[in-house]
């Protein structure tokens, strides 16, 4: 498979999957700055003034990284899937211009008033920055992501005699029913990601034996967010996730549950290998009735199988796509009780010494990111063949005179420099959090600026 | 008016602003080194564009945002076609986006060399970019029946039928370009800093103002050559003619303020003939969006190429909110931010 629209699949499935990787810190650290940032304003607290501050930095790091990584999404529309953007501009459109007009300018806007604004403003503005801050990221993720729920699940468009759709709502698109649990889902999960990386640098701190106050202050806030925040993953926001793609996408229900044929009383597969040549999960661990009992709430109720289904709509990657969504579930299912204890050792006043519990959430930090990784995986991969569900094919949508050549080398480009990125992002982070809160506070003129 | 003659001005307008707002960051980064020469004048003039270019940057992306709503086949057709300048573009916006959110980050005098030159680099190359791309508009593609085209970089630098994204109009043009935004980057900076960057802005202001005179009595009549078709726009609506007139009165009055020290002054003249310039541009090649270089009847204009009158209709009524916000806030944030950057004791950034 060497044919231009590979490399156009490859090319949109790596760029939009490293790009996630900052959106996510900043939209959960938005929320977390936005708390301490209050709680200051309205105490007059100046640790929590400055533990905002660091977290600012490291949201403006990620920011910076993320903002270059998405204007090639946004560019690829066109330059590399031209006849989707001709079929669905008319819908799309509507929704990704408003997150440049409502989010975009929001975000980037105040984060320069976040920044260079300290001194000229005074605390009442730099606290409305922040709120702005917060509004305009989380508006990016809810305008991109109206985009995507239409794509899994199209509503309010008519198509035109050319073939194109066109909104015929805008509210309609707005209210898209798939969009409140894709959106609440989402976003809970970068509340996830926020908060374990806070805590993970809290954890970094105490058992490094550095900022001991500003560690605790890390820990509290991200233990208790982290700690909510995953249970809500599960549920409800999870449960009904899996709800809607079982009852409009059936394929991709049975595709990533490993359930091939049609069954009442279905197992819910815990582990084992899907085997494409017997379809059959090889090695399986289930939970006897489990998934009939979780989608309809009763353990004789009847699941669609994938041998059900025309193979020519299968997901062409159903094994990955089982994986990714198995990764997700279970890192979600990890990720409970360990928040659970951390949150409890801290209740009781224990966490700070608990060592074994500090490693653990220092160590936690990938996991997040891995999880959302393999969540966009299962929403992604599972929509194939459609690009559009049941309206149109991906194999319709890409360019038609950008040769596989071109892409190529377009993707060869965006292995290179994304490397180069990730490690950079890394190493600046690793820097910032060395560098730590307390030499940055408070003291403004004494370090180099730009 | 029609709808979509308004969303035409919409768009236009959404890139033009950007041109000169971001603008004056590129034409920042051209001059930097030149500007610049030591680590406490290269933050200083960081600083003078810190609070806003990401700001900035957005019109870009939003632009492109709103050309997808109205005219989905010219977005379509316009960035897949451009593919291999649009990749440049991307690279160029990423390098030149980290360059300025990193530089400072570290004390380490090589690492800020780097992303110095990186700055430098990137912001000439995407004004190079930018200008080419503005050529190819003037010039036209070549277009297929069914709206598409693939154009090649360059195929024998001469603006016929199969053109390449390189030929002499667009690197004329886009000399033209480099030289407007960097005497643009320098006006900034002459209202923006004082002491010897002040002074260095000014005289690249100075005589970048004449090489643009200069550049553009060449590029006048090459224009005309190139696309007889501007001159339509005008034959059907010469109040357009004002536009042109804008552009050619502030580009002599900017040089007027300059000499007057007036450095507010010879900025907004300054912006007011990039406007005008672009607007005529703009005004000339209505209606159309991308002009067929084959036959003319393969051109993709407003009216072949817009979305639904509904989708169109709605989007006016919410752009004109978001739009009255952008522009609230974005002027909130130029005027806390006015006056030199070096009397102002900012706050770190990016560190
Ligand atoms: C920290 C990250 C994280 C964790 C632990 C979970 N999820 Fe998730 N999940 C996401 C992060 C995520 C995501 C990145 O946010 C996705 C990708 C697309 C989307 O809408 O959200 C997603 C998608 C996603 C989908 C696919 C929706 C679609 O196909 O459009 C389902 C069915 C679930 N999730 C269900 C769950 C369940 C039952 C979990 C059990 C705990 C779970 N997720 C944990
Ligand atoms: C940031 C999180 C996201 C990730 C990690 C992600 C991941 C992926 C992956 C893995 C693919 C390849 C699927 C395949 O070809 O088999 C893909 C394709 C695609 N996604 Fe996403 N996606 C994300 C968000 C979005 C959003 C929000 C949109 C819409 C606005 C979107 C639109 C597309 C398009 C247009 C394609 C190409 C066509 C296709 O292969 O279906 N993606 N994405
Ligand atoms: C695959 C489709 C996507 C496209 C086309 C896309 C497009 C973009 C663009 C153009 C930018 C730069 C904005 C600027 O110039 O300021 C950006 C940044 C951003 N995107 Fe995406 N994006 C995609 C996926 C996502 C997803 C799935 C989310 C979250 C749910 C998201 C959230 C953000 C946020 C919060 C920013 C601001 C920068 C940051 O916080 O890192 N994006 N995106």
């Amino acid at each position: 498979m060497t044919s231009a629209l590979f490399y156009d699949r490859l090319q949109f499935a790596f760029t939009a999957t490293f790009h996630y990787l900052f959106p996510q810190l900043t939209m959960g650290l938005a929320a977390l700055i936005l708390y301490l940032k209050s709680r200051a304003y309205w105490t007059h607290d100046v640790h929590c003034d400055d533990a905002a501050h660091f977290w600012t930095k490291i949201f403006a790091l990620s920011f910076a990284f993320g903002v270059v990584t998405g204007i090639p999404l946004e560019f690829q529309f066109g330059m590399n899937w031209a006849k989707f953007s001709t079929f669905a501009g008319g819908v799309i459109g509507q929704t990704l211009a408003m997150e440049g007009v409502f989010a975009f300018f929001l975000e980037s806007t105040f984060l320069g008033v976040l920044l260079f604004g300290k001194k000229r403003l005074g605390p009442l503005v730099h606290w409305i920055a922040t709120v702005m801050l917060f509004l305009g990221s989380w508006l990016s993720g809810l305008f991109i992501l109206a985009t995507n729920a239409w794509m899994q699940h199209p509503v309010a468009y008519a198509v035109d005699n050319a073939g194109a759709v066109h909104v015929t709502s805008l509210w309609g698109l707005l209210t898209n029913p798939w969009l409140i649990w894709q959106f609440t889902h989402t976003m809970t999960a970068a509340v996830v990601t926020g908060s374990f990386v806070m805590a993970a640098v809290g954890a970094y701190y105490l058992l490094s034996g550095v900022h001991a106050d500003f560690a605790k202050t890390f820990l509290r806030t991200g233990v208790v967010a982290g700690a909510i925040a995953t249970f809500l993953l599960l549920f409800p926001t999870g449960h009904h996730a899996a709800l809607q793609v079982f009852e409009h996408q059936p394929i991709k229900g049975a595709a990533f549950e490993g359930h091939f044929y049609t069954e009442s009383g279905a197992d819910l597969v815990l582990l084992g290998q899907p085997n494409m040549d017997t379809l059959k999960i090889d090695n399986p661990l289930v939970a006897p009735k489990m998934l009939s009992f979780i989608i309809h709430k009763h353990f004789g109720a009847e699941i669609k199988g994938l041998t059900d289904f025309p193979r020519e709509d299968w997901p062409d990657t159903m094994p990955l796509l089982y994986y990714t969504y198995h990764i997700m579930v279970g890192l979600g299912t990890i990720f409970i009780p360990l928040m659970l204890t951390a949150a409890v050792l801290l209740r009781r006043g224990r966490l700070f010494q608990a060592r074994w519990m500090l490693w653990t959430v220092m160590l936690m930090t990938p996991f997040p990111y891995i999880a959302t990784t393999a969540g966009w995986m299962t929403a992604e991969l599972g929509r194939q063949p459609w690009l559009v569900y049941g309206l149109f094919r991906t194999a319709d949508g890409n360019s038609p005179l950008v040769g596989s050549g071109n892409v190529l080398f377009s993707l060869l480009g965006f292995f290179g420099l994304y490397l180069l990125l990730g490690l950079l992002f890394l190493f600046l982070f690793f820097q910032t959090v060395a560098r730590g809160p307390a030499a940055n506070g408070g003291l403004p003129s004494s370090k180099p600026t730009g | 008016m029609s709808i979509d003659t308004l969303w035409f001005v919409i768009v236009v307008m959404m890139f033009t602003v950007y041109a000169v707002l971001d603008g004056f960051d590129f034409g920042t980064g051209i001059i930097y080194v030149f500007v610049a020469r030591t680590d406490t004048e290269r933050q200083l003039v960081l600083k003078a564009i810190g609070p806003v270019w990401k700001g900035n940057e957005v019109w870009l992306v939003a632009g492109g945002g709103l050309l997808f709503l109205a005219f989905p086949k010219a977005f379509a057709a316009g960035f897949s076609g451009f593919y291999l300048a649009l990749n440049l573009v991307l690279w160029f916006l990423i390098m030149r986006g980290l360059s300025i959110a990193l530089r400072s980050h570290l004390r380490n005098p090589l690492w800020r060399t780097f992303w110095d030159a990186i700055f430098a680099v990137s912001s000439l190359l995407l004004a190079v970019v930018f200008g080419v791309a503005l050529g190819n508009l003037i010039r036209g593609v070549p277009l297929g029946p069914d709206g598409q085209f693939f154009a090649a970089l360059w195929t024998t630098f001469t603006p016929d039928r199969i053109p390449g994204i390189l030929d002499w109009f667009t690197v004329l043009v886009s000399a033209l370009a480099v030289a407007i935004l960097s005497v643009h980057g320098a006006n900034y900076l002459a209202l923006k800093t004082d002491a010897d960057v002040r002074i260095r802005a000014c005289r690249i202001a100075d005589v970048g103002a004449w090489v643009v005179v200069l550049l553009a009595i060449m590029a006048l009549p090459a224009l005309v050559f190139v696309q007889p078709a501007l001159r339509d726009g005008y034959v059907a609506h010469p109040v357009g003619s004002v536009l042109l007139l804008t552009a050619g009165v502030t580009l002599f009055t900017a040089q007027y303020f300059r000499r007057s020290r007036l450095d507010l002054a010879a900025f907004v003249s300054w912006s007011l003939f990039i406007l005008g310039s672009l607007g005529s541009i703009a005004w000339g090649l209505f209606p159309n969006l991308l002009i067929a270089t084959e036959d003319p009847a393969f051109s993709l204009t407003i009216s072949n190429s817009a979305a639904s009158s509904y989708g169109l209709r709605v989007g006016l009524v919410w752009f004109s909110l978001g739009i009255s916000l952008v522009i609230g806030y974005t002027t909130w944030v130029y005027v806390s931010f006015r006056g030199k950057v070096e009397r102002v004791l900012f706050e770190g950034s990016y560190e």
